[in-house]
């Protein structure tokens, strides 16, 4: 496993929750996927089943008061920034205990108090949104960060260029961290992006790093020196961080697609690097954690994924009033 | 006469265009490898080859502000952006670009392009996925809009729309996709600007667009059967061009007005029409104009929210009826 991003102490403190958090997104989107499959869920869902260290090794260095913003494929970056798994289920399975009473679903799943802002259904529309909330952070001179989360697909947006010039000129504490997940949609980055993303950024001479991010460590590690330098006045960097969607761009995708758009071997290929799997080789074979261990932990995992599937699905259905209710903020219940 | 679903119907609608113009080209994200998210471009790469049929990178300003270049330029572009809701984020070509460039150069330069897209709610996607957006197209000058209901619509108004000299918003509706209906073999061309009768009726005029036109002729069967009251559904096809004429003649034989929109409250189309009506008809009403529309909210995610947000049969039923018994 290539680590050289990492320059942290790698205690099994900082190291074993790095797995519990990516298992426990995993596991959440897996019964997600089955739900869907299953005919139970409202509406569809897109999964981030494979990019799971990207969300979990830059959210590692985060605190409640820090914000990020996230995309359509928003349910990893929620748990990772420490969403409820009962909540966001809920939400996804339209019910009104719900993180958003089932007023947003699964594409805007959102909680405020953990300084999540939103999932969003516009590609490309958090990155702005992120300025902003890195803006306010100037005016209250703490040393909290925002951190965008984004595809190579919204990379084609020109918000970007929009966003990394202000973010630049203004010296903002935020970090541009895009996901390279090798398609938009059903087409192959490389059939809709010219160049390298992350030179892209370089123009604004700004910090910027290209990692693995099948490699938690190697997020981890230029995540954390990213926002201890926007958290000391050091100003925007960019992430790009090179993963793979292992499932659909949604779960529906095969029932409507009239071909496949990548080979299999392709996918099992980067099967093979699966991030977890690759975390945990490393974990045992550094001796931090034994297989009953991390039994253990899957074990523990599990037991959240169901109690909150079990919840999400035995709530009650969302409010009939909300509808008219939650408008504008005199309105609010 | 064949069945065909309304988006197979897209397909044969673009097909016939493309085979008739060689200037017709197409673009949008994902259509051409994958044939659309909503399975509606199926082929069309196969049939004309990668340089009239393009996928393109999520840049919606692309994509619109090169439809438009071409437009000018001697193409007759269709664009395809893939939810109506995307709008927002291509506006300025949509708003100030598209409609205005024939005006300001008076009339040295045209702009004959399609911008098709996925509009409407019923498919739990949330707030960002499931607008109805026809009235933030009829508001601007310069555009014609045009939501088909039927198979058979997509493809007339579609070939209607491509050889229109001017640009045209063609609103198909996400929530129609699958349905199916009667096309006459052969190529089908119809006349933008036109609405239809689909069921007649002499108690009163419901009029409806898109995925309202289903809605509001069930509602009316139910009307007749349960409660005797015979209205006649008139489905509006094109928002601009307006059929007013058809509008017109139809409340002077029913005396009584209902609109129904998908689209939030303020501003909807009906608005429009009612002021229309109000202006030129107002002595062959009997009673007040009723709009039955979506409350004015962006829509809710959860199934049985949006249900109750959009207009449903029974709603129509219970408003038309309380209405006509006063
Ligand atoms: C403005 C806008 N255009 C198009 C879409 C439709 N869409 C949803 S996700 C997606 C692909 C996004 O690709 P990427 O940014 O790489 O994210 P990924 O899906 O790979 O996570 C597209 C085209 C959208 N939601 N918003």
């Amino acid at each position: 496993m290539k680590t050289d991003a990492r320059n942290f102490a790698a205690t099994k403190e900082v190291l074993v929750p790095l797995l519990r958090q990516m298992l426990l997104v995993r596991r959440v989107e897996e019964r997600l996927s089955a739900d869907f499959h299953a005919g139970k869920l409202p509406g569809g869902v897109h999964l981030y089943i494979g990019q799971e260290a990207v969300a979990v090794g830059v959210c590692a260095h985060l605190r409640d008061s820090d914000t990020i913003t996230s995309t359509h494929r928003g349910h990893g970056h929620f748990i990772a920034k420490g969403g409820s798994p009962r909540a966001m289920m809920a939400e996804i399975w339209g019910k009104r205990s719900g993180i958003c009473r089932g007023m947003g679903g699964s594409m805007h799943v959102a909680d405020v108090s953990k300084g999540i802002l939103g999932a969003n259904g516009i590609v490309a529309a958090g990155l702005a949104i992120t300025c902003g909330a890195a803006y306010a952070v100037t005016l209250d001179r703490s040393d909290r960060v925002a951190v965008a989360f984004f595809g190579d697909g919204a990379a084609n947006q020109g918000t970007l260029m929009e966003t990394l010039n202000v973010a630049t000129l203004w010296n903002l504490p935020m970090i541009f961290v895009c996901e390279n997940n090798r398609f938009s949609e059903f087409s192959p980055t490389s059939t809709v992006t010219a160049g390298d993303i992350v030179d892209r950024a370089r123009a604004f001479k700004i910090p910027c790093a290209s990692v693995d991010g099948n490699d938690v460590l190697a997020v981890h590690g230029a995540a954390g020196a990213a926002i201890e330098r926007a958290r000391k006045g050091g100003g925007p960097s960019f992430i790009e961080a090179h993963t793979y969607r292992l499932h659909g761009h949604l779960e529906a995708e095969k029932s409507f697609l009239k071909s496949a758009y990548r080979e299999s071997a392709e996918v099992e290929e980067w099967r093979g690097r699966d991030p977890i799997a690759l975390f945990k080789t490393y974990l045992r074979g550094e001796g931090i954690l034994d297989e009953r261990e991390v039994d253990a932990l899957e074990r523990e995992i599990a037991a959240i994924v169901e109690d909150a599937a079990q919840f999400a699905e035995a709530g009650e259905p969302a409010d009939p009033n909300l509808v008219f209710e939650v408008m504008f903020h005199e309105q609010r219940a | 006469m064949a069945e065909l679903t309304y988006r197979d119907a897209v397909v044969r609608g673009i097909a016939q265009e493309m085979a008739r113009d060689p200037d017709v080209v197409f673009l949008g994200e994902d259509v051409a490898k994958a044939g659309g998210v909503f399975k509606a471009t199926v082929g069309l790469l196969e049939q004309f080859g990668p340089l009239r049929v393009r996928d393109t990178p999520i840049s919606e300003q692309a994509i619109l502000g090169a439809a438009m270049g071409a437009a000018m330029t001697g193409l007759k572009p269709i664009a395809e952006i893939m939810f109506s809701d995307f709008f927002a984020v291509c506006f300025d070509y949509i708003a100030n670009e598209i409609p205005k460039g024939r005006y300001m150069s008076n009339g040295q330069t045209k702009c004959p392009l399609v911008v098709r897209t996925g509009n409407g709610g019923g498919a739990r996607f949330g707030a960002q996925h499931s607008q109805s957006v026809e009235n933030w197209c009829m508001m601007i000058p310069g555009l014609k809009v045009v939501a088909p209901s039927t198979p058979r619509d997509v493809i007339g108004l579609l070939a209607a729309s491509v050889r229109d000299p001017d640009p045209v918003i063609f609103l198909e509706h996400k929530s129609l996709y699958a349905v199916k209906g009667e096309v006459p073999d052969g190529e089908i061309l119809d006349t933008l600007g036109t609405a239809s009768i689909v069921r007649p009726g002499k108690d009163a005029t419901i009029l409806a667009l898109a995925l309202m036109v289903p809605r509001a002729f069930a509602a009316a069967e139910k009307l007749k059967s349960e409660f005797g009251i015979d209205c006649e559904v008139i489905d509006v096809r094109s928002l601009v061009p307006l059929d007013t004429q058809a509008i017109l003649n139809s409340v002077a034989r029913t005396h009584r007005l209902f609109t129904v929109e998908e689209n939030p409250r303020l501003c909807g189309w009906g608005a429009e029409i009612v002021s229309i009506v109000a202006d030129e008809a107002f002595y062959e009403l009997d009673g007040p104009p009723v709009r039955i529309t979506t409350p004015h909210i962006p829509l809710p995610a959860a199934d049985i929210l949006e249900d109750l947000a959009l207009p449903s049969v029974d709603r129509i039923v219970d408003r038309v009826r309380r209405s006509m018994e006063n």
